[in-house]
């Protein structure tokens, strides 16, 4: 089974129910789409986010929020990269939101007031990759004790920690 | 739900409530959970979950591995099915390549997966049922579960940390002998279930320690991220092997058992249900083995087997690239997600188009379960924190990593 090309053209992938939807209610809010290995992934801008998910909790085309993660890309810049992995288990569909997030200033809006939920993943990724949610509950290290210094999962952070 | 963790510091200013410390170091907490529970004589006014204690960086790990090794590890993140973690992990690379896996392997696979649910599920009855007080019934568990240990060594040489699954197929093809000792456990497995129930479901104890206990809604439990037989509980009907198959799910046939209460007895029931189910799937792979190779065709990536490379010129240097640096895995990033004993375990894993992954995220459904603890034993007694614990079944393996 060969790789099929990715779909990377917006317009191919209007006829997809959650990019229609985000289209339809905030066209700049979407930066641009990607259908590759059969997963749909769309790029939000960074202030957007939380009112996207709202958006597709309230049109009914989630219900779930499985995971939520990043991945560092150092040394390029925007580095990091939010996913978000929402599901619809009402049309047993999986979707990813991407934010992409700069070294400098990594913070966007937390996600807790619309999925409970993203709390732990949020906390998590604080804590592991430095990304500050704003409006999170309780933003504290979740894994890594209270004084430890530096983000572990980033990639200038050595895979055997500082000696 | 929103005053989840409003505070960050416990107050005990008013004489009313104290700050109890369940854990890390405490039986019924199921590894090393620390609780900070604010009481009010015996009564849990707020309830916060604290882990990291086993942490170890696996994620970080993973990122300075090649894509083939990073399997044990797996094995290690949630150590009573370590097969199921493999299977992701390698459905996930799987995905990421295009490869295709011949249904020998893909049969193997479900076959093990659901053993594997199997001894999860006996673990977890057995420490349940201790954790209320019903302490025989954890050694009736693991006479079961020892069978099991044996079956896993017997096709990998290892009983826990088994390392079975590869990226393409299998290790190896199982020994001879070994599906007869399958099916004799599979034969007599639905009386030991029997017995279970003979000894907890009409138990009076057992039960009034149980029902309308921990009780969370459908919608709390989405809100909150659960899932699996915890979600399936509260009355949600999903299953990631029958609503969304991989892995050639799409072919048996199951029941999904659905509960109503929410209650820490409905997961009980379901999770009993389960492994009646379980063994039924079992059965069916068992039954509809098909004959072939368990390795897909791609020497690239895809170990030879030890005559070839000993033999053939051509698989002693594939043999020679593999272990020493790797395969390149075409960029992209997947998230995979399959139904474990605990629910929705998935790996998202981001390729750069070399040999090592640039990274591996593991949802663990522990970790999202765990979160729904306070909603379920705030207002309660805390002898019911110990029930609630117990029935969602967590494993802090995975919830650290």
């Amino acid at each position: 089974m060969p790789l099929a090309p990715a779909i990377t053209d917006i317009e191919q992938l209007k006829d997809r129910p959650v990019v229609a939807d985000l289209l339809a209610w905030r066209s700049d809010a979407v930066t641009g789409a990607r259908f590759d290995r059969n997963e749909l992934t769309i790029y939000i801008v960074r202030e957007a986010i939380r009112e996207a998910c709202a958006r597709l909790k309230a049109q009914g085309l989630t219900d779930f929020m499985s995971d939520l993660t990043c991945a560092d890309f150092y040394p390029r810049e925007p580095r990091f990269e939010l996913a978000y992995h929402l599901l619809s288990i009402k049309r047993k569909e999986r979707v990813r939101l991407k934010v992409r997030l700069s070294g400098e200033d990594p913070s966007l809006e937390s996600i807790v007031p619309v999925w409970p939920s993203a709390n732990f993943f949020e906390r998590e990724l604080f804590d592991l990759f430095g990304v500050r949610f704003l409006g999170h509950p309780y933003l504290r290290r979740i894994m890594m004790p209270e004084d430890w210094e530096g983000h572990p999962l980033r990639k200038d952070y050595p895979v055997e920690g500082y000696r | 739900m929103g005053h989840l963790n409003a505070n960050p510091v416990l107050d005990a200013t008013e004489d009313k409530t104290m700050i109890l410390n369940m854990g890390p170091q405490h039986p019924s907490t199921h590894g090393v959970l620390r609780l900070l529970l604010e009481i009010d004589g015996e009564t849990i006014v707020r309830m916060m979950p604290d882990i990291g204690f086993l942490h170890t960086g696996i994620e970080k790990t993973c990122e300075a591995k090649f894509y083939q090794q990073v399997v044990p590890l797996t094995d290690r993140i949630d150590y009573l099915c370590p097969m199921v973690n493999n299977l992701c992990y390698v459905m996930a690379v799987e995905k990421l390549l295009g490869l295709e896996i011949p249904p020998r392997a893909q049969w193997m696979r479900v076959m093990l997966a659901e053993l594997q649910r199997i001894s999860s599920h006996l673990v977890w009855l057995g420490t349940h049922a201790l954790d209320i007080g019903a302490m025989s019934v954890f050694l009736y568990c693991f006479r079961e579960r020892e069978d099991l240990l044996r079956i896993y060594e017997m096709v990998s040489g290892q009983r826990m940390m088994t390392s079975y699954f590869r990226i393409g197929g299998l290790a190896l093809d199982p020994p001879l002998g070994f599906f007869d000792k399958v099916k004799k456990f599979l034969d007599r497995f639905p009386e030991k279930i029997d017995e279970y129930e003979n000894l907890l479901t009409g138990n009076r104890i057992f039960v009034n320690r149980l029902k309308d206990v921990a009780k969370i809604n459908a919608e709390d439990a989405l809100a909150f991220g659960m899932t699996g037989p915890s979600l399936r509980a509260s009355g949600v009907d999903f299953d990631i092997r029958r609503d969304m198959p991989y892995c050639g799910y799409e072919n048996f046939k199951f029941k999904v058992p659905v509960g109503n209460d929410g209650d820490v007895w409905a997961r009980y029931v379901c999770r009993i249900e389960e492994l009646r189910q379980s063994r039924e799937i079992a059965k069916q792979a068992l039954e509809g083995m098909p004959s072939g190779s368990t390795k897909a065709e791609a020497p690239r990536i895809i170990l030879p087997d030890r005559e070839k490379m000993k033999t053939q010129m051509e698989a002693l240097i594939y043999h020679f690239k593999i272990v020493t640096e790797g395969f390149a895995v075409p960029a992209g990033e997947v998230y995979h997600a399959i139904e474990s004993p605990r629910g929705e375990m998935g790996y998202y894993i981001v390729s750069d188009g070399t040999a090592k992954p640039l990274r591996v995220h593991m949802r663990s459904p522990s970790y999202a379960n765990l979160q729904a603890l306070p909603q379920m034993c705030e207002g309660r007694l805390i002898a019911d924190v110990v029930a609630a614990i117990g029935s969602i079944d967590i494993v802090l393996g995975e919830i650290d990593r």
